[in-house]
């Protein structure tokens, strides 16, 4: 082996290295937890743990100023592996490290695929209001539902991100193509008086916009707001411009209807919903207190779930500490809202949770194992010991 | 002689808490005890008159003491008895502490005129009340975290003030005189009193003088009971729910419909009647009738408030914190002379203060129905228990006192920290929907207190090390040996039991929010002192640190743990921050800091360490 892999090799499996990242780690962390009150628990894990580098702004042009999670992580996991092929061979004594390491390895490929894999979506339901779909905490769509058949919606969904490239959108369903004009990231909504002559000039040629207005707004990371974009969409057909929509996806800016082509049509900027192959219907929300306070004692839902097939019909009680396990997704009580009408539900996928609790247990067996061989020698060191003194 | 004296230090020292148990020296012919023991349903919990009296003092002054104007000391629940049937002169008494200069300005006071130059009656403070009431209001809408000291001093006292009103409104309106004559007219107007404003508000003939006095009294009851949060009333037999207590207003205002007046409520009229006339025999005969008719139905309720009146005159953390001042001078003075029989007796008394708080805490998890640790309160109790638990473990293998000093010193400022938690109100809370889980509260919170508990000590016997080894000769090779040895074998233990501890916070989140890991700031904070833990671990086996450096690793824990006990609630963000803290913010600071100086000296050349110094 040439010198040059041998000190390569022995950097990785140094043990230097490992207090050198432990050490990083910390102060990623710590700096993480600090930044959380300007960004918000989603943004900061964003930017520092879902992230090679961290990365701070000089001007307008991003300078990375420390290792983010991802090459931490990363770093620490060679530093594991190697150390582990190089360093300790399986014996009994080191079992407990073995086992410590296993845990520890697969602990931080869980989280690197609970970062890529989990999605968190929102339902909201009133009381006796049924739905088959979850939406988004930050993604949106922009929507258009065919609805000429009274039974049937025929939805065509663009993401956000193809709205934001403000670049026209051709789609085989659609008899039009989507001609996005302006997009805002954020945006407020104003009334607008289209009959005073001062009025502001607006792009929208039909609908709400030709009485309100949208004006851009920086972008909010507080954890209990989202961003609510906006744009003007103008639909046009072979023979030319239908006209031009304002859309926006603040949750009290109604879906708008047209026609065309002999056809009935909605136009909606909404959250990104996951439709499912079964719904679920409020039948109750509780909000319990304690007697003569407002301090909550307990919140539920109790649900009745339905698929189609019949398979599944029965009511299911959500609470505190005890969701819905269902169809690979998972039903949390996350809120409430509109005076106890209305329940919040979180609802999330995420392939590998399994994984943390089997590296968890692998690690507290380990450690358990590791300091008992400790404890074990410590006394049958004493012993002699105290013997000879006595 | 010598085998004899730890013995007597531990006789005397279970003498001491002995004396504490026995029952409280009567100082009147007032039953005051019983009366203290009477329950009411406060912050959504049946307790005990004392103990409402003793937070309400705690709230107002930092202490429940109270000393009369004529200078006669008198117990919580006699002050309270004042606050409720004889506000004249409870209203001279001086309970509010006032120390913000600006605020003393503002009220018109000077601290020379304060009984201790800080404490004031309601009277003295009341006299600018409406100017108060404006400055709250100002303050009120700022966020706690940017108040200035001087809007948090005048939230304070205002809030005080509030709740002095809410005591005064509990059982008798503050205005009467007679409260007792004024029901019996009430009781005995009730059926034509009735029928007078019905006939009245149906334009039917009726006597309008009944009327007006019906009405009069209505209003007087509302406002009696909007003025109130004490639900002193219990249910009346016709209600089947046992938590649908009520305030005496609220009670009154049902008698409209009722027809009578509750018999509660009579009592409890009857009661001030015999304390404003100083009528020993009638209130302690009215007093067993009542706690009898109480006693029907709450059995078992009443069982725990005349427990927790016990518990509060007992005052186990109190007396323990002496015993473990007593232990830790003690225990250092045994590094001079007599180390056997000075350790020894030293070694005593931290057991039995250990046991006692060990008492304390499992009478609180009775008195809740939940394990140790549910607010910040009781994880100062919990991590002080555990550090004493393991310095006792400590002081058993080594013998050297090391352990005693340590358990002394953690014992006794975890006590003190709790103590100052204890001034914002009852320590005994209801736990909010979310934490209200029993299993994840017994194991998760448990083991991650524990795993606190074992960094701190970690950190405190490096102090010791750091300390005894640089300013004194004292820190023979046996001991300094003896002491890595600790701090190594500690830090093993906390990371087992901080890893152990978040990994099943983890858990908890993923049972009930849907994710393993939310990087939530107190998650973090757990996080990083299994790290750091794990960094200590790393660095001693890879040989980057000696003894100096491991204690001072070992200190640094201390700064890592408290940012995880206290400076992640002072952030106000992420599902955890369920404490409040803002004037703790100097505190952990200044801790921080003498933390920092304590790693310099721990970092100093060996030759400047006095007992490392060949001689």
């Amino acid at each position: 082996m040439s010198d040059l892999i041998r000190q390569f090799r022995d950097f990785f499996v140094s043990l230097k290295l490992t207090v050198v990242l432990i050490a990083f780690s910390i102060l990623l962390i710590f700096a993480a937890t600090l930044d959380q009150v300007n960004l918000g628990i989603w943004a900061v894990q964003q930017k520092y743990f879902h992230s090679l580098f961290v990365m701070w702004r000089i001007g307008d042009i991003p300078v990375p100023i420390f290792p983010g999670g991802y090459l931490i992580g990363g770093f620490l996991l060679i530093n594991l592996i190697s150390a582990q092929v190089y360093r300790f061979k399986l014996t009994a004594k080191k079992s407990g490290i073995w086992l410590t390491h296993v845990g520890l390895i697969l602990l931080l490929i869980g989280e690197l695929l609970t970062g890529l894999w989990q999605e968190e979506f929102a339902l909201r339901l009133d009381e006796g209001e049924t739905k088959n779909f979850s939406e988004s905490y930050r993604s949106n769509e922009l929507a258009i539902t065919e609805t000429t058949d009274p039974k049937f919606d025929d939805v065509v969904a663009i993401p956000e991100k193809f709205v934001a490239r403000v670049e026209p959108i051709q789609q085989a369903k659609l008899p039009f193509r989507v001609v996005p004009k302006i997009y805002y990231p954020n945006a407020a909504l104003a009334a607008r008086d289209a009959n005073t002559p001062g009025a502001t000039a607006t792009p929208a040629t039909t609908g709400i916009g030709l009485q309100a207005t949208a004006t851009p707004l920086p972008l909010t990371y507080k954890q209990n707001e989202r961003n609510a974009p906006a744009a003007y969409i103008e639909l046009a057909g072979p023979e030319g411009p239908i006209g031009t929509w304002l859309v926006s996806a603040d949750p009290r800016f109604p879906p708008q209807s047209f026609e065309y082509a002999g056809r009935s049509w909605k136009i909606a900027f909404r959250f990104e919903r996951s439709y499912k192959p079964y719904s679920l219907t409020l039948i109750k929300f509780s909000h319990d207190r304690y007697a003569g306070t407002e301090i909550p004692k307990n919140f539920s839902s109790r649900i009745r779930l339905n698929s189609p097939d019949g398979r599944d019909d029965r009511e299911v009680l959500i609470y505190m500490n005890n969701p819905l396990r269902y169809a690979g997704l998972t039903f949390y009580q996350a809120g409430f809202e509109n005076d106890d009408k209305t329940t919040i539900l979180q609802v999330v996928r995420n392939p590998s949770w399994q994984l943390p609790y089997i590296a968890c247990a692998l690690m507290t067996l380990g450690l358990i194992v590791q300091f008992g061989i400790h404890l074990v020698a410590f006394i049958a060191r004493r012993r002699p010991a105290s013997s000879a003194v006595a | 002689m010598k085998k004899f004296i730890p013995l007597l230090v531990l006789l005397l020292g279970a003498l001491y808490l002995g004396s504490t148990l026995l029952p409280p020296r009567q100082t009147t012919a007032f039953d005051l005890t019983g009366f203290g023991r009477l329950p009411v349903l406060a912050n959504g919990r049946l307790k005990p008159l004392d103990t409402v009296a003793r937070n309400s003092l705690l709230l107002f002054q930092g202490r429940q003491t109270v000393v009369t104007p004529a200078g006669v000391k008198v117990t919580p629940t006699e002050w309270l008895l004042d606050v409720f049937f004889n506000s004249n002169a409870a209203d001279q008494y001086r309970t509010f502490e006032v120390v913000h200069p600006d605020v003393l300005a503002l009220l018109e006071l000077k601290a020379e005129d304060g009984d201790g130059k800080k404490r004031f009656s309601y009277n003295e403070v009341a006299k600018k009340v409406s100017e108060l009431e404006r400055q709250a209001r100002l303050a009120g809408p700022v966020e706690s975290a940017v108040r200035t000291p001087f809007q948090s001093a005048v939230l304070q006292l205002y809030n005080a003030l509030v709740h002095y009103q809410q005591l005064k409104h509990t059982l008798a309106p503050p205005t009467t005189e007679d409260f007792l004559a004024e029901l019996l007219r009430f009781q005995k107007l009730l059926p034509t009193g009735v029928a007078a404003v019905r006939a009245k508000q149906a334009g039917q003939p009726h006597d309008e003088a009944t009327a007006k006095a019906m009405i009069e009294l209505g209003q007087r009851y509302l406002f009696m009971s909007e003025t109130t949060n004490f639900l002193a009333i219990p249910p009346t037999s016709e209600v089947a729910e046992d938590t649908a207590w009520q305030t005496t207003g609220q009670s009154l205002l049902g008698a409209f419909q009722r027809g009578s007046v509750d018999s509660s409520v009579l009592a409890y009229a009857g009661l001030g009647y015999a304390w404003r006339q100083r009528q020993p025999e009638q209130f302690n005969k009215l007093l067993e009738l009542y706690h009898t008719q109480v006693a029907k139905r709450f059995a078992g309720q009443l069982k725990k408030s005349d427990t927790e009146t016990r518990f509060n005159a007992t005052a186990p953390f109190y007396s323990s914190m002496s015993l473990y001042v007593g232990a830790f001078l003690i225990a250092i003075f045994s590094w001079l002379k007599w180390p056997e029989m000075l350790g020894r007796a030293a070694f005593y008394l931290i057991l039995l203060a250990w046991l006692a708080t060990t008492a304390g805490i499992a009478t609180r998890m009775w008195l809740e129905d939940r394990p140790p640790v549910t607010n910040l309160y009781s994880s100062a109790l919990f991590i002080g228990w555990g550090c004493v638990g393991l310095c006792l473990i400590l002081e058993a293998i080594f013998k050297n006192a090391i352990g005693s000093v340590a358990a002394g010193l953690t014992g006794f400022a975890t006590l003190l920290i709790a103590h100052h938690l204890s001034l914002t109100g009852d320590t005994l809370e209801m736990m909010r929907a979310v934490l209200d889980s029993n299993f994840w509260l017994a194991t998760h919170v448990v083991i991650v207190t524990i795993g606190y508990s074992a960094t701190f000590l970690a950190g405190f016997l490096a102090i010791i090390y750091i300390l005894r080894g640089g300013f004194t000769r004292s820190l023979d090779k046996a001991s300094a040996e003896a002491l890595v040895r600790m701090v190594y074998g500690i830090i093993c233990f906390a990371t087992l039991f901080s890893f152990v501890g978040t990994v099943l916070g983890g858990i908890w989140a993923d049972q009930s929010w849907g994710r393993f890991w939310g990087w939530d700031p107190k998650e973090n904070g757990a996080l990083i002192i299994v790290l750091w833990n794990a960094l200590i671990l790393h660095a001693r086996w890879g040989g980057l640190i000696k003894a100096r450096g491991l204690m001072a690793l070992a200190v640094f824990g201390n700064v890592v743990t408290s940012w995880s006990w206290f400076g992640t609630n002072m952030l106000g963000v992420g599902l955890h921050s369920y404490g409040f803290t803002d004037s703790a913010f100097m505190a952990l600071i200044t801790f921080v800091v003498s933390q920092l100086a304590l790693i310099a000296l721990a970092v100093r050349p060996l030759a400047k360490w006095r007992s490392f110094q060949s001689a």
